[in-house]
């Protein structure tokens, strides 16, 4: 069954295209691809740890900040190379929300993280954590841009 | 029961030997493992599709034959966060009593910081004949109604301080993930798990560990234990090194745990960072 959200971004729905277009287990090749993708944090946070936010829920220690100017969102994560889980879905959410309206972001459905095909195979206190980042990104954009 | 990275290193190739990775992140050993390693995914392939329960034995040997293990092979079990996992393996394992099982003291990230080999290559055992083995329920785990029976023997909560007292049964907004009532089973000691490992992810020496059980949990000269955490992962750690580094007899890991205990109805349940007494109206 593939998903389609209406509250989603384009980036958003191709993302649940492509998991949910290939079979259960290559789910997890294509998750290890994301986690690798995830870019460096620009110099300007790396080197000022105090302005990120660490997403509690989640096991592995994440960080994330985001940015708005104009009506324009900009999503910054980061997760260490021993959490790809993390660092997957890290990308997955970078890719979906960076460089998107503020509404969009604000819409962004949350069904989205079910909606990947990965409920089966990761647990679901990984799964959470992505909830997390989540939920974390949409509050600093309504901190952000009220 | 516990083996060093340089006796991995020295013993790869050995004949029946089979190295078994599992990691609390399923996708640790698809970015690099120990050459030969095959992976063991805690979350797919150790439970029950259905009811919350281990694997049948049929299943069990299933999993295991299409692995490429033998019920005489020697099992080496290595993993993330201090093994965290692997004893966690270990346990299941032995549920089906497999008798060669040993942990790599250190785990991943030991042998990664001595930078030791890793590859991406998935490694490819020819399948083998696992036989069927009831699994064994009594030994080493425990129901809600052995807890029940258990009540004057101790009991280890290995879980983070805040859960053990009662000010958090569930992250927030995710209340279905935790359980309806917070605090701990009545008289358990409150140990965390990771205080039995030093920071390189070892374990701790037989000394430290004594004190930090017999002598500050009160465990004593008992040869009866307990462990319990939320859902019975971190608690196996414990379970392992109550009987395999401390020896003592009976130690049984409580898989229903916190999120068992603490949503089950008229089970005594106590707040707060003491033990506590098991209260009156339970023992009329």
């Amino acid at each position: 069954m593939v998903f389609s959200l209406t509250d989603i971004t384009r980036e958003g729905q191709a993302v649940i295209d492509v998991f949910n277009e290939v079979p259960e287990r290559a789910r997890l090749e294509l998750l290890l691809e994301y986690a690798d993708s995830l870019p460096d944090l620009p110099s300007k946070y790396k080197d000022h740890p105090n302005l990120l936010e660490r997403v509690e829920e989640c096991q592995s220690p994440v960080y994330l900040f985001v940015e708005v100017e104009g009506n324009l969102v900009s999503v910054f994560l980061t997760a260490p190379s021993e959490a790809p889980t993390t660092r997957g879905f890290a990308a997955i959410l970078k890719s979906a929300l960076d460089q998107q309206t503020i509404d969009s972001v604000l819409s962004f459905d949350d069904s989205f993280v079910a909606s990947l095909g990965l409920t089966t195979l990761v647990s679901p206190l990984r799964i959470r954590g992505m909830h997390g980042m989540l939920s974390r990104i949409k509050r600093q954009v309504r901190e952000k841009s009220s | 029961m516990l083996v060093s990275t340089n006796w991995v290193q020295d013993n790869i190739s050995q004949p029946g030997l089979v190295l078994v990775e599992c990691d609390e992140d399923i996708l640790l050993y698809e970015t690099g493992h120990i050459p030969g390693a095959v992976k063991l995914d805690w979350h797919t392939e150790l439970n029950h599709p259905i009811t919350r329960d281990y694997l049948s034995g049929s299943d069990m040997a299933k999993l295991l034959s299409a692995k490429g293990i033998s019920r005489e092979d020697k099992i080496v079990i290595y993993g993330d966060k201090s093994n965290w996992w692997a004893t966690y393996a270990f346990w299941v394992l032995k549920l089906f009593g497999h008798e060669h099982i040993a942990i790599m003291d250190g785990g991943r990230a030991k042998w990664i910081a001595e930078g030791r080999e890793l590859t991406q290559y998935k490694s490819v055992r020819s399948p083998s004949v696992y036989p069927v083995v009831d699994r064994d329920d009594k030994t080493i785990r425990a129901f809600k109604d052995d807890v029940l029976q258990h009540f004057g023997k101790p009991i280890i909560d290995v879980r983070s301080s805040q859960e053990y007292s009662g000010e958090r049964t569930h992250m927030p907004d995710y209340p279905e993930e935790g359980a309806l009532r917070g605090g701990h089973i009545p008289t358990a000691a409150s140990v965390p798990w990771s205080k039995a490992v030093n920071e390189d992810q070892t374990f701790r020496t037989y000394e430290e560990l004594n004190q930090l059980y017999r002598v500050d949990a009160g465990i004593s000269e008992a040869s009866d234990v307990i462990t319990y955490c939320r859902i019975g992962e971190r608690s196996s750690h414990t379970w392992f090194v109550l009987k395999y580094l401390l020896g003592i007899q009976t130690v049984r890991n409580y898989d229903g745990s916190w999120t068992e205990w603490g949503s089950a109805v008229r089970v005594p349940i106590v707040k707060g960072t003491e033990p506590g007494e098991l209260p009156a109206w339970f023992l009329v």
